[in-house]
């Protein structure tokens, strides 16, 4: 009885989710530049449309630059941080920490707005540098709670021995630390840099008028009507997603990133 | 190695540059943004400094006060129905194949980071006349012929609640992970049936987790600002989109700043009481 109810509304669930995403899917193979379902003919041109046609392809490249850039930054604010909160006993040095996931705490409009105003007062607003270091700010709570996580996970007696050893903390640093870090380090830039891809409010706030990054170019798309490469786009985009949340599943531990107390294996 | 507090000033030296970027970043676009709330509107360009209430006081009028009203009214739907979709699905997964449980995660997580302009374009394809649902209930018999279902605010709340959704499963699950198996079993073994096991023991032992992401569920829904300008009409617009209007398309950044410092102040009232709600349960 319990099996079945698990099964029935984990297929009702999984149909509302994957429902919307299998229409996408079926409307990015039409032959014509019709809004259809199920589709008429099959062809899969406007995959390679995302490819071909200029203004698509400059707006995935800037997606992805955008994105590879700001989780790197994003990372580099987190490590340091996640490690003197580790390392230092400063209890006033917390106030960081919050700083660090206010951003994405509060409504994305408000992380925007305050950006934009900072940007047009300061003069450097509309160029591509405020878009990676807006999104840098607004993703750093992502590494941020998975190296808090990563660095309240090891054992500190093997620090320790390694002190005792004679080693200095940044020999410790590099020989023990960071490897025994490196998974969390890695899916923190995963988090960041698969949200950074999607992002609009922000990015728009701060680059909206001289660039165009996938999701800007799909909503200024939207307004002047329908075209397929909106469909074949957004699907690349969940399969990029899965992929890398796919691949952070195999190489980490989704359920103890996610906040499960322990793997069970 | 024992936590050691800072001795030398040169300890502080890796606080340096995440704090220097934090402060200029956040902290400083932060103000300035409240700053801005006070300032004049300057038609010719983005504004001039002044220390006007004038855009707090247009809050007052029935415009905003509807607009407001329909935010929350709407950010508070979508927390009920999130919850009430999410609480047993999620008891479920929790109890599911390791294997399994990674699988829904990868999904869930998939989604939750998807656009919410992919979000929009999906759904208003979804509900479009040519390739919608409706089609499905035209060749099943039930409907004689296709329609469009958007704009509408079931259009908007499905959307959202889509959005939402996985956002709500990841809240609930490590506090789900975390429940003590026994007391099902325990429930069970006395004779319970498995449903009235769930909301006679699961349900008031996660009072307050539940209590705390319904408010979590209503703050993220407090910013979904492109769902309801794609799938709903002028009326359903909420304060987010009414922000991202005003400083972008009418130029008007005081006004946009003022409601944004208002919207600060309510989610920050909400995550006050998310961390109450915390304690009381720690503490029970």
């Amino acid at each position: 009885m319990n099996a079945l109810l698990q099964k029935v509304y984990f297929g009702l669930v999984g149909l509302f989710l994957s429902l919307p995403i299998i229409v996408v899917a079926g409307v990015s193979v039409n032959e014509k530049q019709t809004l259809a379902f199920p589709p008429q003919g099959f062809s899969l041109g406007w995959y390679g449309e995302i490819f071909t046609n200029s203004e698509w392809r400059s707006a995935l490249f800037a997606s992805i630059t955008l994105a590879a850039l700001s989780a790197a930054v994003a990372l580099l604010i987190a490590l340091p941080l996640a490690w003197f909160l580790w390392r230092r006993h400063a209890p006033w040095a917390n106030i960081f920490q919050l700083l660090g996931i206010a951003p994405f705490t509060l409504p994305p409009v408000i992380t925007a707005l305050g950006l934009l105003t900072f940007w047009a007062t300061t003069g450097f607003y509309g160029q591509p540098a405020t878009a990676v270091i807006s999104h840098a700010i607004f993703f750093v709570t992502l590494p941020l709670v998975t190296l808090s996580l990563g660095f309240s996970s090891i054992d500190r007696s093997l620090v320790e021995a390694a002190a005792t050893m004679g080693a200095d903390d940044r020999t410790i640093f590099r020989t023990v630390v960071l490897p025994l870090i490196l998974p969390y380090l890695i899916s923190g830039y995963a988090f960041a840099f698969v949200l950074s891809l999607n992002e609009y409010i922000v990015a728009y706030m701060t680059i909206g008028f001289t660039m165009e990054t996938l999701p800007i170019k799909i909503f200024n798309a939207l307004r002047y009507g329908y075209t397929p490469t909106m469909a074949s786009v957004t699907i690349l985009f969940v399969a990029i997603a899965a992929t890398i949340f796919g691949l952070v599943a195999r190489f980490g531990d989704l359920p103890k990133l996610l906040g499960a107390m322990s793997s069970r294996d | 190695m024992r936590r050691e507090a800072p001795q030398k000033f040169s300890d502080y030296g890796p606080l340096f540059f995440p704090a220097g970027m934090l402060i200029v970043f956040f902290v400083v676009p932060f103000a300035t943004m409240i700053a801005v709330s006070f300032f004049r509107r300057d038609p010719a360009g983005f504004y001039s400094p002044d220390f006007v209430f004038d855009n707090y006081a247009r809050f007052l009028s029935l415009f905003f006060g509807k607009v407001l009203g329909f935010s929350l009214f709407l950010a508070v739907m979508v927390a009920i129905c999130c919850v009430v979709l999410a609480v047993p699905f999620t008891y479920l997964l929790s109890r599911a194949k390791r294997k399994t449980q990674v699988l829904w995660l990868v999904a869930l997580l998939s989604i939750l980071s998807l656009s919410e302009v992919i979000i929009g374009f999906a759904w208003s394809t979804l509900f479009s006349r040519t390739a919608g649902i409706t089609n499905l209930l035209v060749m099943l018999g039930i409907m004689n012929e296709a329609v469009a279902l958007n704009p509408s605010f079931g259009a908007v709340l499905t959307a959202m609640v889509y959005q939402a959704l996985p956002y709500t499963v990841l809240v609930l699950y490590p506090a789900l992970v975390r429940l003590d198996p026994t007391l099902t079993e325990a429930a069970r073994t006395l004779g319970a049936s498995p449903m009235k096991s769930f909301f006679t023991v699961v349900v008031p032992a996660l009072r307050n987790t539940i209590v705390a992401t319904l408010i979590m569920v209503f703050i993220f829904a407090l910013g979904s600002y492109l769902l309801p300008q794609i799938l709903g009409r002028p009326q359903h617009w909420t304060l987010s989109v009414l922000i991202t209007d005003q400083a972008i398309y009418q130029s008007n950044m005081p006004f946009a700043a003022a409601m944004a410092v208002f919207l600060v102040l309510v989610t920050l009232g909400l995550v006050a009481l998310t961390v109450y709600a915390g304690r009381k349960g720690e503490a029970a």
